[in-house]
């Protein structure tokens, strides 16, 4: 009868074994129901879930990835690693921001091995919410393989960002709130900006370059970047010696 | 033998059978897990209750020496300590276990309704059910006081619908006799039932309901999923009352005196989860002491009436009325201020206490055991897990009301004392599985076997098996698929370790239920097929599938086949692990030469064991040696003298002196710890080690303590035992409780001083009978049994003046006719008025602090302390005696404050969980640990910085810095995995390059790139 197509979200979870997995075999066995769009990836603690895990599972066009945890205070192990996964989602959603995709696609919870009715809630409304962004990059309003190129260049970046993440970022609070606010403050915003949002345009542009020589405008075009800065970075990346101007196509190219 | 499954059976159960004996856990139910898998959550932690207690019953259920015999009464008993004959009746379930695989299927179309037994009857069931959906075992039984054709005869729809053949409605009762060399008794309780005299209008008015009722409203898995609703309308009460010692502490014929010992505590926690639930929700308590005593109650306590809606009001209460509109009760009380008041409830919850277990005088006469006045076991406060009966053990509120740690505590106490009995005979009996060799699979391609489960019809009627079998063939690498009924059954899983050989299987999926309980057993499958067990993935497609999706059966078969897809491309990258076994030293520590050490030493000695016992001191005895009577009467220094005795004449106990701990190194079974005694230096290979260091008693600095009539606690009983002439001929004598604790900076209660108070009074009452002796309180904590001695210390004309925290207590030393005394005022705050005592003697109760040496302890051992500074369990319920490092326990007051009694229980605990390692020639650590690759790492040491387990070391390599992982100390949890940037450490069995094929293999599309696309897990 219908005439659209109905859009299903394609949603990945990584799920903690001691908390949330087993809070999802709870709402299996209270048979409490839920949209069929989660594919479950069972690890042993949220502090497992690598930032790389979740480009990827958006590089592969994955419309929403869910990381659940035990909650704070209650990790099975003594390095709690649920706050280490908490401090990576919000990095993680920053670059997602920056990349132009929507960051609410990546969500983290909490959920108790006893709170299967939980579970099945948080699955009903992620999915509307999926539901209401539409598939990735149609969602965002922007091309899919632009989006993809971006996710890589920023899955090239993760050594880089665990760095930053251990000099600059590592932080350690009792509440969320604490963790969201840190992570909105002005200060990690420009430190962001500073050491890792240069370096992802900068990736981008290394990677379309690999594909065929492009003028500066040309790149600011695809990334969607201003002039002035894919031509800053292109003259950092020129100095650095990764790029080289080709005076005979008049395009930039790797060096 | 072990009767009573409940959380102590289990305990006392795991330790034997894990130390090397054969074990039978008989229970009457018709599963293990006892009260605490009725409750929600526990206190002070709140942790879900049956999330914490059903690792343990699975635990149970493969243990290859534990027999479970549930739905099992013990009918006789003959014999003696060593050679017991027990005469068993194994109740008719109407269901052939072995048949039964708990699919639940009959319970589905079982016509008959029943009350729940399991969630209080407050909502309903079948009459064939399975008691809980986490029971061991899990098989249905059916309850032949409703099922339609056990009482006329008719209906047999269950037979008709099991596949299995598992219903047997024609089975009786069967008798089974067995031997064995000792007995645990761990009957635990029974709740009081206030319906019996209608106590606060229970079983009159809907909406008065007990705590038990109330904690199977708060859980999730209860009648309402959750939703606190009121049982008259089904409505959530906004406006709930709490009244305490509903059943406890009163001397009216039907009530318990003795005070049950976790009310208070359990009261304060279904508060703060009724706020939880609903933060507007007001929540009145009428209580009497709050007898917060435990560790992390005093703190517990202050969360919960510090909660916005919450009073806690010190009140005698009655019912009113019920409001015949609303259903809303009425409760009388008053209160200093407004006297007497009568309020409005939507709902009232009983905090009923506990009553010995059910038919305790048969259980007595089957058993030949004594007990006490209140029908619980008598026991010996020297000796408080024996009987009176030799080789028949107790542990848990079979005792006296007690808590959850208490009765896994002394669970691992009894099996000590079996230990001890039995030593002889350990391992005789016990059982080691044995393997064919493992295949060497590393040249093979990989060859993936997929087993598809219809779980009776749980996975079948939703999700088209078939189709997923059909699908699981064209998947690379997969050369065998297969559906099963029950692939858990135990032919079904002979049959997965046959196909294995025959085929060439190198890599096994079975797409059933939850890895949770299942791997283990088709890991164990694997092993029997003779390749390794990590070769294995189980793909969820029952909790996570057909259950969840049960209406939309086409997304559901798709899903089903995405997860085996995961799963297969997961598999494709496993690497067999070897689960290693590290030799024991089977030799004990025990630090701390108090009573508790000492107990624990010979526990161990008498086990069979050689221990190393350190004290620090010139002597043996350690805060006992203070002690001179306990409340029940022992005679403490007599008992010392024993207890030393007996560790100076043990061939295996050797004693060190004025000793100091300079260094601890290894890990559990191979620890090296040096001490250095009488100025020689010990170098100590041992197994396991238990932490007895004591604590030390705070040293008032009020109430001008210091003056020679002002004396502590313990001061006063040295005098006393001493017969110290000024003291005994005071005429009139003060106690004030809570001397440096209970306060901002020493939030706890330190447990004994209450007791201790009133064990001197009673004492100075039977010397100096003129004597006025008053006690000057805040909550008299004389929980459980000793509740019978201060009622006993009132009756003696003890005078008891209750005092706030805000308004403690002045003394001065004034003079008076020449004479100097001690004025003691106090604000009485029922009568409101200020009483002027003037007393030759005052002694205080000094709090129990931690020992002064603790953090140093704390160090070497790397073991934490609690938030008061005493040292920190693994788990403050479940794990009493345990650190969360391997191998090393704990005992006595290092713990937490505790009487003579309760130490002597935990020491023996200590013990009882060490000879878990000790009985060992070997323990295993797990294959799922991280490894370095060492070309890849570049020493930054951000995995190092992260390991709470201190399982990373960075060593001097030619390349410079490099991590390794010691692996018995790895846990698993691959923090430092997330947090390498060049991915040179891995958790191995969730290796980057598995998790990342699983994740490509979510998205259907990608499958034909993801063999061809080289996996790049690392990307610099």
């Amino acid at each position: 009868m219908g005439t659209g197509f109905e859009f299903k979200p394609r949603i990945l979870g990584f799920l903690c074994n001691w908390c949330c997995y087993a809070g999802a075999d709870l709402a299996g066995v209270s048979r409490y129901q839920y949209p069929p769009h989660i594919r479950v990836i069972r690890l042993m603690c949220s502090g497992r879930v690598d930032l790389a895990f979740i480009l990827r599972a958006f590089s592969n066009g994955t419309d929403g990835v869910f990381i659940g945890g035990c909650w704070l205070g209650e990790c099975h192990y003594i390095t709690e690693g649920n706050y280490d996964a908490l401090s990576m989602m919000h990095l993680c959603r920053k670059l997602l921001e920056h990349i132009g995709v929507n960051p609410d696609r990546l969500r983290l919870e909490w959920v108790s091995a006893s709170e299967g009715i939980r579970f099945a809630e948080i699955m009903n409304d992620f999915t509307r919410k999926l539901k209401e962004l539409g598939p990735l990059g149609i969602g965002e309003g922007r091309d899919v393989n632009g989006l993809k190129l971006k996710l890589e260049a920023a899955r090239n970046l993760v050594p880089y960002i665990k760095l930053v993440e251990r000099e600059r970022l590592r932080v350690h609070f009792d509440t969320e709130d604490e963790y969201n606010e840190f992570f909105t403050s002005d200060e990690v915003n420009w430190l962001f900006d500073e050491l890792i949002g240069d370096k992802l345009s900068l990736s981008q542009i290394m990677l379309l370059l690999r594909e065929r020589p492009l003028s500066t405008g040309e790149i600011s075009e695809i990334l969607g970047l201003s002039l002035s800065e894919v031509s800053r970075h292109l003259n950092i990346s020129a100095r650095k010696g990764l790029t080289r101007f080709s005076e005979r196509q008049k395009r930039f190219a790797p060096a | 033998m072990v009767v009573g499954g409940g959380i102590s059976g289990i305990q006392a159960a795991l330790d034997l059978a894990t130390a090397g004996y054969k074990v039978y856990l008989v229970e009457k139910s018709p599963t293990i897990g006892g009260k605490m898998a009725q409750l929600d959550k526990t206190f002070p932690t709140n942790d879900c209750s049956m999330c914490i207690e059903s690792p343990k019953f699975i635990e149970c259920d493969r243990h290859p020496n534990i027999e479970i015999l549930t739905y099992t009464e013990v009918d006789g008993i003959e014999g003696e300590a060593g050679d017991f004959k027990v005469k068993l009746i194994k109740k008719p379930r109407y269901i052939i276990e072995g048949r039964c695989t708990g699919c639940t299927t009959c319970v589905e179309y079982c016509p008959v309704p029943a009350g729940d037994p399991f969630n209080q009857n407050l909502s309903n069931t079948k009459a064939v059910r399975i008691y809980f959906a986490q029971a061991i075992p899990l098989v249905t039984y059916i309850d032949p006081e409703t099922c339609l054709y056990l009482e006329d005869g008719k209906c047999t729809i269950c037979e008709g619908v099991c596949k299995n053949d598992a219903i047997d409605l024609h089975q009786t009762a069967e008798k089974v006799e067995v031997r064995v060399g000792a007995i645990v008794l761990s009957p635990g309780y029974e709740v009081f039932d206030p319906k019996l005299r209608g106590d606060y209008g229970y079983g009159k008015f809907e909406n008065v309901v007990t705590s038990l009722d109330f904690e199977r409203l708060l859980c999730a898995s209860g009648p309402f999923e959750g939703e606190i609703l009121r049982p008259s309308d089904m409505k959530h009460p906004h406006n709930i009352a709490w009244i305490h010692c509903v059943g406890s502490r009163r001397v009216t014929p039907g009530d318990n005196s003795y005070c049950s010992a976790v009310c208070c505590t359990y009261t304060q926690k279904q508060v703060i989860l009724t706020k939880d639930h609903d933060a507007e929700a007001r929540a009145t308590i009428f209580h009497n002491d709050i007898r917060s005593y435990g560790k992390g109650f005093e703190r517990f306590y202050q969360r919960a009436e510090n909660l916005p809606g919450v009073r806690f009001i010190r009140s005698y209460v009655s019912i009113g009325k019920e409001i015949p509109e609303s259903k809303n009760v009425t409760i009388r009380y008053s209160t200093t201020e407004e006297g007497v008041k009568e309020e409005e409830f939507d709902l009232v919850v009983l905090s009923v206490g506990m009553n010995p277990p059910a038919d305790v005088e048969g259980l007595a006469n089957t058993f030949g055991i004594e007990l006490n006045s209140h029908g619980f076991l008598k026991t010996n406060p020297a000796n408080p897990i024996e009987t009176s009966r030799p080789g028949i053990f107790v542990s848990g509120a079979f005792q006296g009301p007690m808590d959850i740690p208490e009765s896994v505590m002394t669970a691992s106490g009894a099996a000590s004392y079996c230990g001890q009995l039995l030593s002889c005979r350990r391992g005789k009996l016990s059982k080691e599985r044995m393997y064919p060799p493992e295949r060497d699979v590393s040249e093979e391609e990989p060859r993936v076997g997929v087993f598809v489960c219809h779980c009776g019809a749980n996975i079948g009627r939703v999700v088209d098996v078939p189709s997923v079998v059909e699908y699981a063939l064209t998947l690379d690498n997969v050369v065998h698929a297969q559906e099963n009924l029950f692939s858990c059954s135990t032919d079904a899983a002979e049959q997965i370790s046959n196909t294995i050989r025959e085929k060439g299987l190198n890599r096994v999926v079975v797409a059933a239920c939850t890895p949770r309980t299942h791997e283990p057993l088709f890991r164990d499958t694997l092993r029997e097929g003779g390749i390794n067990q990590y070769f294995f993935d189980m793909a969820n497609i029952r909790e996570h599938c057909s259950w969840v999706h049960s209406r939309e059966k086409e997304d559901a078969t798709e899903k089903a086949k995405d997860i085996v897809r995961m799963s297969v491309a997961r598999t494709l990258s496993l690497q067999p692990l070897q689960e290693f076994d590290l030799p024991v030293s089977k030799t004990g520590l025990v630090v701390g030469g108090g009573l508790a050490g000492m107990t624990s030493a010979l526990s161990l000695a008498n086990q069979g064991f050689e221990v190393h016992l350190v004290e620090k001191d010139t002597d043996l005895g350690g805060m006992a040696r203070r002690i001179h009577f306990t409340l029940e009467g022992l005679d403490v220094q007599a008992y010392l003298r024993d207890v030393i005795r007996k560790v100076y004449q043990h061939p295996l106990i050797h004693v060190s002196h004025d000793a100091t701990i300079t260094d601890v190194s290894g890990y559990v079974g191979n620890f090296i710890t040096t001490v250095e005694s009488e100025g020689r230096v010990k170098v100590i290979h041992h197994g396991a080690t238990i932490l007895a260091t004591g604590a030390d008693e705070y040293r008032p600095t009020e109430y001008l303590y210091g003056e020679g009539r002002v004396l502590t606690l313990l001061e006063l009983e040295e005098q006393i035992a001493r017969g110290e002439e000024r003291l005994i001929n005071s005429q009139s004598l003060v106690m004030i409780q809570c001397v440096g604790c209970r306060e901002e900076d020493r939030n706890y209660c330190a447990r004994v001083c209450c007791s201790q108070a009133i064990k001197n009074a009673l004492k100075l009452r039977e010397i100096n009978p003129r004597m006025d002796i008053y006690i000057l309180y805040r909550d008299m904590m004389t929980y459980g049994l000793s509740e019978d001695y201060y009622r006993e210390a009132s009756d003696k004309d003890v005078k008891f003046i209750r005092y706030e925290a805000h308004d403690k207590p002045q003394v001065e030393a004034v003079e008076e006719d020449g004479q100097s005394i001690l004025r003691v005022t106090v604000t009485d705050p029922i009568l409101g008025q200020t009483l002027a005592i003037d007393a030759d003697s005052l002694a205080l109760a000094a709090a129990v602090i931690p020992s002064a040496g603790s953090q140093e302890i704390s160090r070497l051992f790397k073991v934490p302390l609690s938030p008061e500074g005493f040292f920190q369990e693994a788990h403050v319920k479940l794990r009493p005696v345990d650190f969360a490092a391997d191998g090393v326990f704990l005992c006595g007051i290092a713990h937490y404050p505790k009487h003579i009694s309760e130490t002597i229980s935990q020491a023996y605990g200590a013990a009882g969980r060490a000879v878990t390692i000790l009985s060992k020639d070997s323990v295993i650590a797990s294959g799922a640990i991280c490894e370095v690759n060492e070309s890849e790492c570049v020493g930054c040491g951000a995995c190092q910085s992260v390991c709470q387990y201190g399982a990373i070391e960075l060593h001097d390599t030619r390349q410079g810095k490099k991590a390794r992982v010691i692996p018995v100390l790895c846990k698993g949890d691959g923090l430092c995995n997330a947090k390498c940037p060049t991915g040179a450490i891995s958790l191995k069995h969730y290796t980057d390059e598995e998790v990342f094929r699983q994740i490509d293999a979510a998205v259907p599309a990608l499958r034909g790139e993801v063999r061809s696309q080289r996996i790049e897990n690392r990307i610099v």
